[in-house]
């Protein structure tokens, strides 16, 4: 275990981290403000992914098919609101669980219909090829270097227009009092529009991220999504600070687990054991972190009600 | 003097900038009907969800037959003999009324980690529920859905489940609000035969029916008692008149 | 009389059930009796989840996770050469109402959107324990190394014995149901589930209760996970996936939920709908996907709330 192992496992950890807040950041709004849990905000991520593949393809150009793929998850996200979600807002959330978990299966099988089951490797654009020397001999790919720069950069800029701008007012105002909001004669139905679909364009800009280093192929989202409800559960629902919080932690604990988890172990207790109780503690360890928070603090760091 | 059953020191409960209650210092005598009126936003539901349990106080402390339960959450002292009943109706909707009761005597008829028999059968849980019903003048609604009873008799349904529970305290939240004349004056008269069996609290806004019924009122106005007396002496305390009866002429 | 249709069409169905294994041979047609004991395996598992999302109203996104306990438990020990049905089946709800005492500590004291995602969670966590376990077939699984053994009593090997014994497991845990919804810590659940500032009003703080019923579901769930594993005759993590999870759930609303009968009902809909649409197209998610969801925005009572029930189980 060496000092540019742990620099570059650190980075890794950064690197999820920050996808996974650009997941959890639309989906927590969502959440909070309309009050709706989306199983299928996965599937947005997947879409993402597929459309930017598809435009790459099309229009022979990396930035080009970034461009038209947010674009294009940003209208698919919008028209499932208008479509499919409008009637759940006043709905219990055992029907819109059951609801958009209808909507994966649809997706997933519809993504399936046109490119098939098997996963798609892409592959990163030239320009953001090879490494970088950062320092003390450290080198780490571009590529995952731009994801982070990219996830810190939309942080920013999250946090400009939740706390700088009308509609971040609007925003927190609607999550506080609805009712209040649409009485002061602002289009209530157009934000949650408009918040869902910021929130769909996020997920879709996780998943095209995601492309060239994980696999691209139907029931990605879900993979994934899992992990965005304990980045929630521990940053708290509503809070984009929880979010961001919650999902770097997430990011370190999972990465540095799956890295050092099993190395460490074997130096405490056999190699053996280790070998056999290592990867399965390691992909353990979010959850048992979500449990502990959980039970020290039930409605999660920067959580408002207790659920 | 007999000692206080219910006595709150300096009760402050704080909704960020908001004081809904600002050091409410009042005392309730055993076997006397006291009444709480004020304003509207004078922080009465406040104070009584921090009687009931269901809110904590910031600061303060209230105590309740000797002892300190500013700690205790709702079913504790529920336990302890506080019961309430809520401005808005609250009971349960998809069980009749006879149901509904012997919930309530089942909370407090031993433990209810019994898996096997039927709780609607057994006798024990209903023969004191239909007495109650009866003592409302809910007896011959026991077997109607709660959802499908009239505004009113949900009201009653409502002091129905406080009785059931045995209270030593009957905490009631404005218990003819939305009731018609008539409606109210039954409820008030009823209310009026518990007098003196059971101590009251009671929080209104039907003047009438705080007049007949009260031993003693107190006047919440913004967060603070500023006055506790007799009927008679609040009806002609300046400083009340002002605050509040002065507002409805 | 009226009242009484819901019981008698579920009687109906469970005489109909008992018939399926003489009809069968009579009829050539050994398929069904595979089909429908795996249709009865769900149902139980559905009915298990009724217990808490049903009447207690809460929304558990992780009850495959027993499954997987059930089936593991037996897998496992039939493994290291433990072949005693009664052992493993002992072990499976033990462990299964373990998992859940403690996923439950945790879980329960939540609610709302919570509940749902930490439910979920722990699901995840206990489905990649199971692909992590190298020694018992990783995510590919592995071959049960013998069915369970009942001591000559039934032998599992043999289709219709299995067959009855499932049955006999279904009807007996409806009859619990049926006790346990109706006896005073059922209507503590089903009321805390109605309106929790009233239950706490009159003295009843619900978490402790509620954690009973989630402990006691995963149990019984358990008991499906262990019929599962010997139905297949394949050890595979699969069956906790969280996708079985929402089926299970779907089978409980489809059927109705809160109703005794429904998630039997809603197992035996869901499951022969799954059958057809397969046989039909490969890519017949895409129009189960759809049709969960019309499902949930326009027949929210489910199949057994169409017909007219006895208010005493809802």
């Amino acid at each position: 275990m060496n000092f540019i192992l742990v620099v570059e496992q650190t980075l890794n950890g950064l690197q999820l981290g920050v996808m996974l807040f650009l997941l959890a950041a639309g989906l927590t709004l969502v959440f909070g403000i309309m009050n709706l849990v989306n199983l299928a905000h996965g599937s947005l991520y997947m879409v993402g992914a597929y459309l930017w593949v598809a435009f790459v393809e099309l229009t022979g150009s990396y930035l080009l098919g970034v461009l038209l793929a947010l674009c294009g998850t940003l209208v698919v996200g919008m028209v499932v609101e208008l479509v499919a979600l409008r009637t759940l807002y006043e709905r219990e959330h055992l029907d819109q669980v059951l609801a958009t978990f209808g909507l994966i299966l649809f997706f997933n099988e519809l993504i399936a219909i046109i490119w098939g089951r098997s996963a798609l490797y892409t592959s990163v654009p030239p320009w953001l090829y090879g490494h970088v020397e950062l320092f003390a001999g450290v080198r780490y790919p571009m590529y995952r270097l731009a994801i982070i720069l990219v996830g810190l950069a939309v942080a920013l800029l999250l946090w400009y227009v939740v706390a700088r701008t009308r509609l971040g007012m609007l925003i927190r105002a609607g999550a506080s009092n609805r009712t209040m909001v649409s009485a002061l004669g602002i289009n209530i139905r157009l934000l949650y529009t408009v918040v869902f679909g910021f929130g769909a364009a996020l997920a879709g800009l996780a998943g095209l991220m995601a492309g060239p280093i994980y696999a691209v192929q139907p029931g990605m989202g879900e993979l994934v999504l899992i992990q965005v409800f304990v980045v929630i559960v521990i940053g708290g629902i509503g809070s984009i600070r929880g979010a961001l919080v919650g999902a770097l932690i997430v990011g370190m604990v999972d990465t540095m687990g799956r890295a050092f988890l099993k190395p460490v172990l074997g130096s405490m207790i056999s190699p053996t054991a280790a070998e056999a109780a290592g990867p399965a503690l390691a992909s353990m360890l979010i959850y048992l972190l979500m449990a502990v928070v959980l039970a020290l603090r039930p409605q999660g760091l920067f959580g408002g009600r207790g659920g | 003097m007999a000692e206080a059953l219910l006595a709150v020191r300096n009760l402050v409960k704080q909704f960020g900038a908001l004081r809904a209650c600002d050091g409410v210092t009042l005392e309730v005598l055993p076997g006397e009907t006291h009444a709480i009126i004020g304003p509207n936003g004078a922080g009465k539901t406040t104070l009584i969800g921090q009687l009931s349990g269901d809110l904590r106080p910031d600061s303060g402390r209230i105590r309740f037959a000797g002892q300190d339960v500013t700690r205790l959450r709702a079913p504790a002292r529920s336990h302890l003999g506080l019961a309430r009943s809520f401005q808005i109706t609250s009971v349960y909707r998809d069980f009749t009324a006879l149901d509904n009761v012997a919930l309530a005597v089942q909370a407090h008829a031993g433990h209810s980690y019994r898996f096997w028999r039927p709780a609607l059968g057994e006798r024990a849980l209903r023969e004191p529920a239909r007495c109650i019903l009866e003592e409302v003048g809910l007896g011959e609604r026991a077997e109607v859905l709660a959802a499908n009873l009239a505004h009113g008799e949900q009201r009653q349904l409502e002091i129905a489940m406080v009785l059931a529970t045995k209270p030593r305290l009957m905490l009631l939240d404005e218990p003819v609000a939305g009731m018609g004349a008539e409606e109210s004056q039954r409820m008030v008269q009823f209310l009026s035969s518990l007098k003196g069996r059971q101590t009251i609290v009671l929080v209104e806004h039907d003047m009438d029916a705080v007049f007949s019924l009260a031993d003693r009122i107190s006047v919440l106005v913004y967060g603070r008692v500023i006055a506790t007396g007799t009927p008679e002496e609040i009806r002609i305390n300046p400083e009340v008149r002002a605050a509040y009866l002065g507002e409805e002429d | 009389m009226r009242a009484h249709l819901r019981l008698t069409v579920l009687v109906a169905g469970l005489v109909l059930l008992a018939l399926v294994p003489p009809l069968a041979a009579a009829l050539n047609q050994p398929f069904y009796l595979d089909l429908l004991r795996r249709v009865m395996i769900f149902a139980i598992a559905a009915v298990s989840l009724n217990l808490i999302l049903g009447y207690g109203g809460m929304i558990s996104f992780g009850h495959a996770a027993y499954l997987g306990i059930g089936a593991y438990a037996v897998a496992i020990l039939a493994y290291h050469g433990i072949y005693n049905g009664f052992v493993q089946f002992a072990v499976a709800v033990g462990a299964s109402a373990g998992i859940a005492l403690v996923i439950g500590a945790v879980s329960v004291r939540t609610s709302g959107i919570y509940f749902i995602m930490i439910t979920l969670a722990f699901t995840q966590m206990l489905y990649f324990l199971g692909i992590s376990l190298e020694e018992y077939g990783g995510d590919d699984g592995m071959r049960l190394a013998r069915r369970s053994e009942l001591a000559d009593l039934i032998d599992l090997g043999n289709p219709v014995s299995f067959y009855y014994l499932v049955l006999g497991v279904l009807i007996a845990f409806l009859y619990l149901s049926h006790r346990l919804v109706n006896s005073r810590f059922g209507m503590v659940l089903r009321a805390a589930k109605s309106n929790e500032a009233r239950t706490r009003a009159i003295g009843i703080a619900p978490y402790r209760y509620r954690l009973v019923a989630f402990v006691i579901a995963g149990a019984m769930c358990g008991v499906a996970g262990a019929l599962e594993v010997n139905h297949t005759n394949y050890l595979t993590p699969n069956v906790m996936h969280w996708t079985r999870s929402g089926e299970i759930m779907f089978m409980v609303i489809l059927g109705g939920i809160g109703t005794l009968g429904g998630p039997a009902l809603g197992a035996f809909v869901l499951l022969l709908l799954e059958d057809l649409l397969s046989g039909w197209t490969q890519h017949w998610q895409i129009i189960l996907g759809p049709l969960l969801v019309l499902a949930v925005l326009f027949a929210k009572r489910g199949l057994a709330g169409l017909l007219p029930g006895d208010r005493r189980d809802g």
